[in-house]
């Protein structure tokens, strides 16, 4: 069979057996509606107790009742933003967020704004951090909300959740993250962070795609964005709950959790023996992000004078699968919203490719891929108008 | 996604690459967009291309269609040549998603690009005979 190399896990991951030996008896057996008072009806509901506590757990949570499931990251991104700038609009109507958001929080802002709220973009620095003399100055009398992303989907970078936090509960504003792409890659304890309201998703760490979380601070007010199920999620989110995906979330957490220092162990090694072949066997390009707070799941890379998506089609033709977030695999044209925010030039920004690693790929996988790359990039190089060496 | 014939193209160009000679340059695009296509024309006495190669910055879509255009305009007068659209390119290559037929559209620019340059060249060089002429002459 053709080799087949997957670096894309924070686009998506493969379901692991054990989270599907957790969902599959819902299915066909526990298939009960969580809403309905027999039996059956009972299961489901013990079943998505079970989830909602590992879950609990693996963030550290107070108590259970404060993680509500939805279909996602960009429900719960949406529901965050959108339920706490309504619900608290006799306190304020402005919202601070950063210029490196998902565009789930990004593109919720902006509906806020169509309907009359203010919303202040911070700017990052070049490793893509959020600049907090920014987010001192940007905080206003009417400010209710904060949303900053704990881990940046595009380049990995790290914000200081804590201190963020800190900031805005002085000023006694709510904060949110979106922590996607931090579940699993890197510790989460919404006490000590004091995090109020929390994104998470289940298929970027070997959970079914289709479900998420909220988690809420027990006392945060937040408006619901769906109706009609108001005894689902007490209340907050309307729909009957996806049993059998909520079963694979809760035990895909309560995997990260477990192995979250094997896997990291395992990502680092295999993240930084990249950079170590990718260093030895190719020149003129550049790593994206910041040097070392980022996880070692993502690892961006410019090679200059050539573009992002090209490389990602030959290195496909070669059996490697790798994301590009540049103009021409989105259906804009302009360059990723991050590099851009993060002062990338253009030309660099159009040139990345993200390599999202996974704990299956060995060092022999490594190797294969870096010895596509070079001739890809050799080829892609030799009909380019632009000289790699001129950056 | 990209049709067959656009993959093939994209991993087989028949025209890549500089070339030594060429009479019309024409650079086109910028990087905001992720698109730069040079091309280069041989065009000889009598107006015809002789040959067309191209070199880009760009994704896929914009290699391919710059190397379709190449293949276009071969062997053909300027007139002819600019007579190509983009709409010839398209239908050479199959299909393009939406957000992709702008590459179309450079691809093409870029023909008028590099015959403008040449008629430029060519200014250039007559304006130089001339006064090479008009000296001679004053000796």
């Amino acid at each position: 069979m053709e080799r087949r190399i997957y670096l894309d896990n924070a686009s998506t991951t493969y379901v692991s057996n054990e989270v599907l030996t957790e969902m599959l008896p819902c299915f066909n057996t526990l298939y009960g509606n969580a809403g309905a008072l027999h039996s059956l009806g009972r299961d489901a509901v013990a079943i998505i107790d079970r989830a909602r506590d590992r879950i609990k757990t693996a963030i550290n949570a107070k108590k259970a009742n404060e993680i509500y499931f939805t279909s996602g990251g960009t429900e719960a991104d949406n529901w965050a933003i959108l339920g706490v700038a309504h619900a608290n609009v006799n306190k304020g109507k402005h919202i601070i967020t950063s210029q490196i958001e998902h565009h789930a929080v990004l593109h919720a802002c902006q509906q806020l704004e169509k309907e009359g709220f203010e919303v202040t973009y911070l700017p990052v620095d070049e490793n893509g951090l959020v600049k907090l003399p920014e987010l001192l100055h940007a905080i206003k009398k009417d400010t209710t909300l904060i949303s900053i992303m704990s881990v940046n989907n595009e380049v990995g970078t790290i914000q200081n959740i804590k201190a963020i936090a800190k900031i805005a509960h002085d000023y006694g504003i709510l904060f949110h993250t979106d922590a996607v792409q931090a579940i699993g890659n890197v510790k989460i304890d919404v006490q000590d962070m004091e995090i109020d309201l929390l994104s998470m998703s289940a298929h970027k760490l070997h959970g079914p795609k289709g479900v998420g979380a909220l988690y809420v601070k027990n006392g945060v007010r937040i408006d619901p964005i769906t109706y009609g199920g108001e005894s689902q999620e007490r209340g907050k989110r309307s729909g009957t709950e996806n049993v059998p995906s909520i079963a694979g979330f809760g035990k895909a957490v309560e995997i990260a959790n477990r192995n979250y220092i094997i896997n990291n162990k395992k990502l680092k090694s295999v993240r930084d023996y990249f950079l170590e072949k990718l260093s030895e066997k190719l020149e003129h390009f550049q790593v994206n992000g910041h040097p070392h707070q980022k996880t070692n799941a993502i690892l961006n890379v410019s090679f200059y004078g050539i573009e992002g998506e090209s490389i990602m089609m030959l290195l496909d033709l070669a059996g490697i699968c790798v994301s590009t977030a540049s103009a021409c695999t989105s259906k804009s044209l302009l360059p990723s919203h991050v590099l851009k925010a993060m002062g990338v030039p253009d030309e660099i920004a159009q040139s990345s490719v993200r390599f999202s690693f996974g704990t299956n790929i060995s060092k022999s996988d490594v190797d294969y891929v870096v010895e596509q790359l070079q001739k890809v990039v050799a080829k892609l190089r030799a009909i380019s108008p632009v000289q790699a060496g001129r950056f | 996604m990209y049709s067959k014939t656009v993959i093939e193209r994209f991993q087989n160009p028949r025209n890549a690459g500089a070339m030594k000679g060429a009479n019309g340059i024409g650079e086109v695009g910028n990087a905001a967009c992720g698109d730069i296509m040079k091309m280069y024309l041989k065009i000889d006495d009598n107006g015809v291309i002789e040959s067309a190669k191209f070199k880009t910055f760009g994704c896929c879509a914009a290699i391919a269609s710059t190397d379709m255009a190449c293949d276009l305009i071969k062997g053909k007068t300027i007139d002819e040549a600019l007579k190509v659209t983009n709409k010839d390119v398209l239908d050479l290559l199959g299909e393009l998603p939406p957000h992709k037929i702008h590459c179309s559209i450079l691809a093409e620019e870029s023909i008028h690009a590099a015959v403008q340059d040449y008629y430029k060249k060519r200014e250039k060089e007559l304006k130089k005979a001339q006064k090479a002429a008009a000296e001679a002459e004053a000796e």
